[in-house]
């Protein structure tokens, strides 16, 4: 291994700019003569609008446009996308309710773009919005999913009576009912999947700019994937033709999910800098953030288990209602469905899994794909029943987990998936070493000398990543596909340029994809340059989430790679007048084979553009290769994450004692950087299970709409990690890589609340597990005590 | 409009602004100091975080008017002669960043809690004085292992060894 090839932790070639301020963020651009826009928000969850009467606004200084939905509509603007379709167990298309970007007669939830005031100063544009007249008639609202779906609910779009979106399902219903009748334990439990808010702290941020003299407009945006965000914007929205739209994702302050989505501002500014022949900028609010960025998770499940009276598993049954929020956000339909219920076989092998899905609008802000997204969910279902299965037939949670591993590779689930390689065993016992296991006696037995209940709880979590095969998603839904591009640019004296539709957003990958150009060229990681985030710059590219960057994005690069070197020989043959099969490529040099000719690979380069050696007619000039790489199946991150907490019984109070994780990724490029993603992943998952949830009243109102309302965990919350590793390569790319930008987040709540659950003895611990819900758990398992 | 005048980075600075303009409004848009950043609207999560005649402060809610006068330090002015702060390096050498967006505060805030409580910094202390600063990627495992390494290197005045690269 070189000091900065494959495996190297090498040192970020990024940071240079970050931590010397000299990062470009979308709101650290400024454009000539650009406005400012605000954007007047809905103060009701649930209402009609009856006028907007902007007469007063647009009198006011430096006010340029009030604009509105009217507007939108007389301009022929089309609606924000959901680009995945769902049908229903009966056939039926989901029922998708209009999304306007800015309201059209309606306001549905609280949050809701009314209009958009763009002023020469930001001041000017907030004074005015605040002289907007709106006229709401307000309706009654509904925030509760279970309860959208009763008779006489408010509706919250014309084209779902009961607010369902769709009614779907996966799995073998009459096999799963066999599995339970011949069950000799059921395991069931009644489960909240808390609703989250990504909060990345760069808030989005758009800027719009039209050139009228071509025709053509810019868009810079806080996103994690421009090229989806231009083709929604022009095929969909009908903005601008696509090749007239250029989008640029500069550096991007953290996504976790919620910067993949196209949204009503972007879309706005980039429309509204035509119409007011300015550009366009709005940055969020943090409030605006919470009222306004796609949501997290948000389900209500019923689960069962169904065992054997040795603990081997029979079945799974989950009956989910996923709230969907008010529009559908652009991927949200596949996300309780085809990112859910497929990883419900976990790490286990069952033989039967029958799972219900409910989808549906409410009140509240968009709920969306946010780090894990569906994965964590399904994590959670599937690891409490299994430790609460353990402690109920009185076995250890570790070996009852051993006795249902997979073993066997490939090995095909009863939903969808098919495993292609993993060793669960490995990463148990790895995890049980470095958590020191069998001391945990003796600590639990100190803790409560000490007057403390001391718990440990498992995750072995499993996620589907390097999404995805094409064919695969297409035959799901997807309106997409989802292989990734790369192009490698070799220059004239060697130096090297990746063009990549992958997008960085904190993930390293200026570094990481270096690092493999580096390795598989043989030249200095200071020669390599990654490019990203600009439409005109990347020909196309799917961008980065589900954990995809490195093996569908690298792998991209490495096909291309592959193919720059297939052309280097045949020039290095025509210079070294040999025949192009006897030269070998090894640590950047082009050698003739059994021989000592050769060629550097910047030699090469050289001749390749130079072309005095060989005919342009027959071998074409320069060394410049592209790749579309589309993986052959999803890759499967899986491990075993070990939480030990301590709880203060008089308090409720929850101290994270340990953290273990030991994850298989496959194939790591840069071991610092992928345990700065399972470091991430997991202080999220631990947000999502002690701090964090979004809170909406009865009338739709957030009251968790700030830093001082909604707990993001601080440097005090949390504990130092230990972070092992195992690695299986993945055989179904060419990297090896299974990717590992989620495992933390997927995996951590389940091992926090099974370590909760384990200290206090009762098994209802709701997340967030408030010192106030631990308390109250303490307090049952007391009075159980007592009247056994 | 009022005037203010303050020295940033070194350099004296004055201009003609609103009496609401905030400090950090002032470096961004006046200045063109873009590496103070804004993550909030409730002066919590530390991204503004600058030096204020030698003290961290959030400059989201500082007015500027009321820093006439003053002295100023912002990410920018940390490194000296081309040659990186300690705690600059330290963030970079233990991987103290991911998307960088709250990393020009969280700087900012340790160089100022080992101005306060020195440079041998146990983890517990880190985390406590880290209460103003949030980031959403690291999960401060190795913020917390980068403030106490350059708390180290800041104690010779000297910056910490180049990383290799």
């Amino acid at each position: 291994m070189s000091a900065t090839g494959i495996g190297a932790a090498v040192r970020r070639k990024e940071d240079q700019r970050f931590i010397t301020g000299k990062g470009q963020y979308t709101d650290d651009i400024n454009r000539p003569g650009q406005a400012y826009a605000y954007f007047l928000r809905s103060p009701h969850a649930h209402a009609t609008i009856k006028k907007i009467d902007a007469k007063a606004a647009l009198a006011m200084p430096g006010v340029i446009a009030v604009l509105t939905g009217d507007d939108l509509a007389a301009d022929k603007i089309g609606g924000l996308i959901c680009g995945w379709m769902i049908h229903s167990k009966d056939g039926s298309p989901m029922k998708a309710g209009p999304h306007p970007a800015l309201a059209q007669g309606k306001v549905r939830y609280v949050g809701d773009h009314v209009a958009v005031v763009v002023a020469e100063s930001l001041a000017q544009a907030k004074d005015a919005a605040e002289a907007v007249k709106v006229d709401y008639a307000e309706l009654k609202a509904v925030v509760d999913p279970a309860a959208a779906q009763k008779n006489g609910a408010p509706q919250v779009h014309d084209v779902s009576s009961d607010n369902t979106v769709y009614q779907w399902h996966l799995g073998d219903k009459a096999a799963t009912d066999a599995a339970f009748k011949q069950a000799k334990h059921v395991t069931r439990l009644d489960l909240v999947n808390n609703r989250l808010i990504p909060n990345a702290i760069e808030p989005r941020a758009a800027i719009g700019e039209y050139d009228p003299g071509t025709d053509a407009y810019t868009l810079y945006t806080t996103s994690q994937n421009p090229h989806v965000a231009r083709l929604v914007l022009s095929a969909f929205v009908g903005i601008a033709p696509e090749h007239k739209l250029r989008v640029i994702a500069p550096d991007v302050g953290g996504g976790f999910g919620s910067k993949i989505f196209i949204y009503a501002e972007e879309t706005v500014c980039t429309w509204a800098a035509k119409k007011v022949g300015r550009p366009v900028k709005w940055t969020a609010e943090r409030s605006e953030s919470f009222l306004a960025d796609a949501h997290g998770r948000d389900h209500v499940t019923r689960a069962e288990l169904a065992l054997d009276d040795r603990g081997r598993i029979l079945g799974l049954r989950v009956k989910t209602i996923a709230n969907l929020g008010a529009y559908l956000s652009t991927f949200a339909s596949s996300v309780p469905t085809y990112l859910y219920a497929p990883l419900l076989s976990g790490q286990y092998d069952i033989p039967a899994i029958y799972c219900e899905v409910d989808g549906v609008y409410t009140n509240t802000a968009p709920v969306d794909a946010y780090r894990g997204a569906g994965r964590p969910e399904a994590t959670f279902v599937v690891e409490r029943l299994v430790e609460v299965a353990a402690r109920e037939m009185g076995l250890d949670p570790a070996a009852l987990r051993k006795r249902n591993y997979i073993k066997k590779f490939p090995h095909q689930t009863p939903v969808i998936m098919n495993y292609d390689i993993g060793n669960y065993h490995a990463s148990l016992d790895k995890a049980l070493e470095l958590a020191d296991y069998q001391n945990f006696a003796k600590r639990k037995r100190e803790s409560a000398r000490r007057g403390r209940l001391r718990g440990i709880g498992f995750s072995s979590y499993i996620e589907a990543c390097g999404i995805a095969p094409s064919q695969a998603v297409g035959s799901l839904g997807a309106g997409v596909g989802l292989w990734e591009s790369a192009e490698v640019r070799v220059n004239p004296t060697g130096s090297v340029e990746i063009l990549t539709g992958s997008h960085s957003h904190g993930q390293g990958h200026e570094t990481t994809f270096a690092q493999l150009v580096s390795d598989r060229l043989g030249i200095p990681i200071e020669h390599v340059t990654v490019i990203h985030g600009d439409t005109d710059k990347v020909q196309f590219g799917m961008g980065t989430y589900g954990s995809r960057s490195g093996a569908v994005g690298m792998a991209a690069i490495a096909k291309a790679i592959d193919k720059v070197i297939a052309k280097g020989k045949k020039v290095a043959a025509h210079v070294l007048e040999a025949s192009e099969g006897d030269i070998e490529f090894k640590d950047g040099k082009f050698t003739v084979a059994g021989t000592d000719k050769a060629l550097g690979f910047g030699d090469v380069a050289l001749q390749a553009y130079i072309a005095h050696k060989f005919s342009g007619q027959d071998l074409e000039p320069g060394l410049k290769e592209g790749a579309f790489y589309d993986p052959t199946n999803f890759t499967f991150p899986a491990g075993m994450h070990i939480c030990e907490v301590e709880v203060d019984p008089q308090t409720g109070v929850t101290t994270i004692e340990r953290w273990t994780a030991v994850d298989d990724f496959g194939t790591v490029i840069n071991p610092m950087i992928v345990e700065g993603q399972v470091h991430g992943g997991v202080a999220q998952g631990i947000g999502q299970a002690l701090l964090e949830g979004a809170r909406y009243d009865e009338n739709g109102q957030l009251v968790t709409a700030s830093f001082m309302d909604y707990c993001m965990p601080r440097a005090g919350d949390l504990p130092s990690f230990t972070v092992g590793m195992t690695t299986t390569p993945c055989p179904s790319n060419p990297l090896g890589i299974k990717g590992c930008g989620e495992a933390g987040a997927i995996a951590a709540p389940a091992a926090v609340i099974n370590a909760i659950t384990d200290a206090v003895g009762h098994e209802d611990v709701a997340m967030p597990a408030t010192p106030q819900v631990v308390w109250r758990a303490c307090q049952k398992a007391a009075q159980r005590m007592a009247a056994e | 409009m009022a005037t203010v005048s303050m020295t940033v980075n070194g350099k004296h600075v004055s201009a003609d602004v609103e009496p609401r303009t905030l400090l950090v409004q002032f470096l961004r848009e006046h200045l063109r100091l873009t590496g103070t950043h804004v993550g909030c609207d409730t002066s919590q999560c530390g991204a503004c975080v600058v030096h204020l005649d030698g003290r961290a402060v959030k400059s989201c809610t500082t007015l500027a008017l009321t820093c006439d006068g003053a002295e100023v330090v912002t990410i920018e002015g940390l490194a000296k002669d081309g040659r990186l702060h300690p705690m600059q390096e330290a963030f970079r050498d233990n991987h103290g960043l991911q998307c960088g967006f709250c990393t020009p505060g969280m700087i900012m805030s340790a160089i100022d809690i080992v101005r306060r409580k020195g440079h041998d910094l146990d983890e517990h202390t880190i985390r406590e004085e880290l209460e103003g600063n949030i980031c959403r990627c690291t999960g401060y495992h190795n913020i917390v292992r980068a403030v106490a390494a350059g708390a180290q290197a800041m104690k010779g005045g000297e910056p910490l060894k180049k990383a290799a690269e």
